[in-house]
């Protein structure tokens, strides 16, 4: 512990400090991704609200058009004015994944993203999954769900997962995966489950 | 009186259904995101409830204005749950709730309504008993023997102090339901764990006759313990919908509420001291306990745990009252806290004397009820955890990241509850199977379809089940791993009864004797001669046009018939790795030995004890309900401060089922609960084993060990 010893007196970490430390890893692309959402953020020509707008939502590759208070989440909009009910209501503050949907094809927190701010990108719910597609099919086998309430946020963060991991090994499961939470204790199952759903998909791929 | 029917179990080695691990046959619908819980309902014309609830740990209502709400756009009805006067024990007790035609504008109209409150004195902190005052109340004394001179002629004596906070249930689906009042009817889609039971609790507080309350349940997002009652806001539902002229009304708590207010597992705290000889042998146990449980305070957990029979013993007990949401049963109430009392105090014991744990644990099993088993798991845990090539004495674990090996142990009954099954048998060789019991998601749809299927000769896919709903037979509430036993041999004996029948109708085709058919591989044939045989279909038949088979088959808890039974033992051991500049705990591997009876899914019992685990160790390392002295508040009623395990958190988790057939003779034995009670006490041990020095508070998080490694107090 003497070797490593920081010189700098105790709460003496800065913002910038702080920011710098992290700017190795997940800082720099987080900076990318306010950039891009800065520059995509709408003219002050275009501010809506309080009260009800129209807006069109791509869901599973369909438009569907819904008027809500700009204020309504994502999903609030997929669960109470649709119904898209397979994300769930957990936490509804963006920890526990129960949400997730991909948007143009990234995972996300339905909880964190209000539906006016989801127009024009492609949004997939669980609904556009089959029954027997091979995420679902694969936590079937290895029943990598009880209650079954966090499990169709799993699927999608699974979805999510393994299209930028197609060849994932345990350690980018655990890792990958995280950002998910389960009551019942299915994450044995959940390993085995986004491992066998890597295998399936590559082979459909290539068959 | 005509013959009792044989509803014993197949042996064995002639099932072909029941002990095979089956798939849940509700698994596509689930992990497609298709079954539809409660809280995912939307019915025509419903609305949506918000409530109001009091900021204060203590503090009484002076004044409450509805007004600006009751004008504000959307809302449908206003109800005042606390007017003033009213003194409220705890933040998040429920003051009002607004009804109207979407989520948001309930949230917005709860913001307009104004209460003044009298804020109160309040005492929301128990892990400190001196503190306590007037809010601690001792329960009587208990003493066995002659502890003061077990303790005084005694080779060795070891004192501890050690405490498992309060946690909260933190269900995924959180409590709630949909309610329909009309006139003098109701309709209810609850998020409950007793199906059959729910209308019973609510009527009174309604004034409405319980037949007149129909309840329907097809999925229930957790429950553990907290979701049996229909709890207030089924009422506070049932009104809103009455004053919004009748229209259904969804009433679900936020999380903030979900966590202050819907449930959580009483704390314990203890002073303990263990007397014995030096080769382990203890004689003498002295406990000064003190727990709460809310407002209501908290009860004794049963010690010493396990080893009951330990022959000297003086308990204490103070229930604590604070200002906080009240508890409800917790997978397996009272256990966990009395298990990781006693297995700590014990493994500190072995400390003292410098005995192996494994070599305590085992000396003194003879305490227990079931010595026998609790040796032969201890043996086995021992082997599959490497004990005897990794396990070292406390504290002879040098350097930073330090490994270290626990104990916990674990007991439970899980014998079947009451409950009836109908099974018909239809013309066209249809069967219908029906129970107004639930699926929790431990996999009662599954299991209940295999032993019917088993019983009957088919398929898995020839039965259609429907459960949850009271209107079916009597379902119990799915509790003390009770559901398993009761739902399976009611749907054995209902199933049992309607074949009887059938053969009745389908014997004089065959040539033979009612009693000397059997239904297997689905056809109906002549025992030992398989030449005379129908087939399902054909032998359906024979029932008639217009005609069907309905019977019904109760589990009977005065007399299971063999076909179910209680007590369950179980012994695991936790294997961590501490850093000692960090505090951070890791757990490297989880060994779980468990006692179980007639498993009729494998794959599903296995599914219980890894949740079981992982539910445990999340307890062991993470989750605590902080309030704060100063406001009376919980500081995270969130799940970013409350602390769930994730993927990573776990470890490698080992699960040894102990299928023998010495144990299939015993009937089923529900699972639920037994493999949850242990975890606390495996990995604390586990972490006192690696570091030389107890961690006496539970959840081992950084600051409590690096606290205990440098001296400090919690």
């Amino acid at each position: 512990m003497n070797s490593t010893k920081d010189s700098k007196p105790k709460n003496a970490v800065s913002r910038r400090g702080f920011l710098g430390g992290m700017g190795i890893g997940t800082g720099a692309v987080g900076a990318g991704l306010l950039e891009r959402d800065a520059q995509a953020a709408p003219a002050a020509a275009n501010v809506v609200g309080p009260g009800p707008v129209p807006i069109t939502l791509n869901i599973n590759g369909k438009p569907v058009n819904l008027t809500v208070e700009p204020s309504v989440t994502l999903l609030d909009a997929l669960r109470d004015r649709l119904d898209y009910t397979g994300a769930k209501k957990v936490c509804d503050r963006g920890v526990c994944g129960s949400c997730t949907v991909l948007l143009s094809g990234k995972s996300v927190y339905a909880c964190n993203v209000l539906a006016i701010d989801a127009q024009g990108r492609n949004i997939e719910t669980i609904e556009g999954l089959a029954v027997g597609n091979p995420i679902s099919t694969a936590f079937v086998n290895h029943d990598a769900q009880q209650c079954g309430y966090c499990t169709p946020g799993f699927v999608m963060a699974a979805k999510g997962f393994l299209a930028e991991h197609p060849n994932p090994t345990l350690d980018d499961v655990k890792n990958g995966l995280g950002g998910n939470l389960c009551r019942c204790g299915t994450y044995m199952g959940v390993r085995q489950a986004v491992l066998e759903a890597a295998k399936s998909m590559k082979g459909a791929k290539n068959g | 009186m005509a013959n009792t029917p044989d509803y014993s179990w197949p042996p064995m080695e002639t099932r072909k259904i029941i002990g095979k691990p089956y798939k849940r046959v509700d698994g596509p619908q689930k992990a497609s995101g298709r079954a539809k819980y409660t809280s995912d309902l939307k019915l025509k014309d419903m609305l949506y409830a918000a409530y109001l609830t009091c900021p204060h740990g203590h503090a009484r209502v002076t004044s409450i204005d509805t007004s600006a709400a009751e004008k504000a756009t959307g809302v449908k009805a206003v109800l005042v749950i606390a007017e003033a006067g009213k003194e409220l024990q705890w933040e998040g007790q429920e003051v009002a709730a607004v009804a109207a035609t979407t989520g948001e504008a309930a949230s917005e109209a709860v913001r307009k309504i104004k209460v003044a409150y009298e804020v109160l004195p309040h005492f929301v902190n128990e892990a400190d008993l001196s503190k306590a005052g007037s809010h601690g109340k001792a329960a009587g004394e208990k003493v066995t023997g002659d502890p003061e001179k077990a303790i005084q002629d005694a080779e060795a004596v070891s004192e501890g102090v050690y405490g498992i906070p309060v946690i909260t249930h933190c269900c995924l689906e959180p409590h709630g339901c949909v309610i329909q009042w009309q006139g003098d009817q109701v309709m209810a889609w609850p998020s409950t764990q007793f199906v059959t039971g729910w209308a019973g609790v609510l009527a009174p507080n309604l004034k409405v006759p319980a037949a007149n309350i129909k309840v329907k349940m097809d999925y229930i997002g957790g429950g553990f313990g907290s979701k049996f009652s229909p709890g207030a806001w089924a009422e506070v539902g049932a009104l809103l919908s009455q004053k919004a002229g009748g229209k259904p009304v969804k009433i679900f708590l936020d999380r903030a509420t979900e966590l202050q207010i819907a449930g959580n597992r009483p704390s314990a705290f203890g002073k303990i001291k263990i007397a014995g000889n030096k080769d382990g042998t203890i004689t003498a146990w002295q406990s000064e306990t003190w727990a709460t449980g809310g407002f209501g305070g908290g009860g004794q957990p049963p010690l010493p745990y396990v080893y009951t029979n330990i022959p000297n013993t003086r308990l204490n007990h103070v229930s604590v009252s604070v200002n906080a949401g009240p508890s409800q049963a917790w997978r397996a109430p009272n256990n966990q806290q009395a298990s990781y009392l006693t297995c700590s105090a014990m493994e500190d014991f072995a400390a003292k004397v410098g005995v192996d744990p494994m070599v305590v644990f085992d000396k003194n099993a003879g305490y227990t009820p079931r010595a026998e088993q609790y040796r032969y798991q201890l043996q086995k845990a021992a082997e599959l955890s490497e004990w005897k090539k990794l396990w070292k004495p406390r504290g002879s674990e040098k350097g930073a990241v330090r490994r270290g090996l626990g104990l916990g142990v674990n007991a439970w009954g899980g014998a079947g509850h009451a409950c009836t099954a109908r099974t018909t048998i239809n013309p066209d060789g249809s069967v219908l199977l029906e129970m107004g019991t639930q699926d929790l998601g431990t996999g009662t749809r599954t299991i209940m379809t295999q032993v019917a299927a088993e019983t009957l000769g088919l398929q898995m896919g020839q039965i259609k089940l429907v459960i949850g709903d009271n209107s079916l037979p009597p379902g119990g509430a799915s509790g003390g791993s009770t559901t398993v036993g009761g739902s399976s041999s009611a749907t054995r004996k209902s199933c049992i009864n309607a074949l009887t029948k059938l053969f009745e109708a389908v014997a004089p085709a065959l040539g033979a004797q009612p009693e000397e058919l059997e239904a297997v591989d689905g056809t109906v044939r002549v025992k030992g001669n398989p030449k005379k045989s129908l087939t399902w279909a054909s032998a359906c038949q024979k029932i008639g046009p217009g005609g069907k088979i309905s019977e019904i088959g109760a589990n009977e808890q005065r007399n299971p018939m063999g076909l179910n039974s209680g007590g369950a033992a179980g012994v695991q051991v936790a294997d961590v790795s501490v850093d000692t500049e960090t505090g951070l705990v890791k757990i490297n591997r989880y060994v779980a030995v468990q006692d179980c009876g007639l498993i009729i899914n494998p794959r599903l019992a296995e599914s219980q004890v890894y949740g079981a685990i992982i539910m445990g160790i999340s307890t062991a390392l993470y989750e605590e309900r902080i309030m704060d002295d100063l406001t009376g508040r919980m500081m995270n009623a969130d799940m970013e401060f409350y602390k769930l395990a994730g993927i990573k958190d776990i470890g490698d988790i080992v699960v040894h089922l102990d299928i023998r057939e010495v144990n299939d003779k015993r009937g089923v034995i529900g699972l639920g609960e037994p493999p949850a009670i242990g975890i606390c006490a495996a990995v604390g041990n586990a972490v006192a084993n690696a570091i030389g020095v107890r961690v006496p508070n539970i959840p081992i998080t950084p600051m409590h060990v690096l606290n205990t490694l440098e001296g400090r107090k919690a």
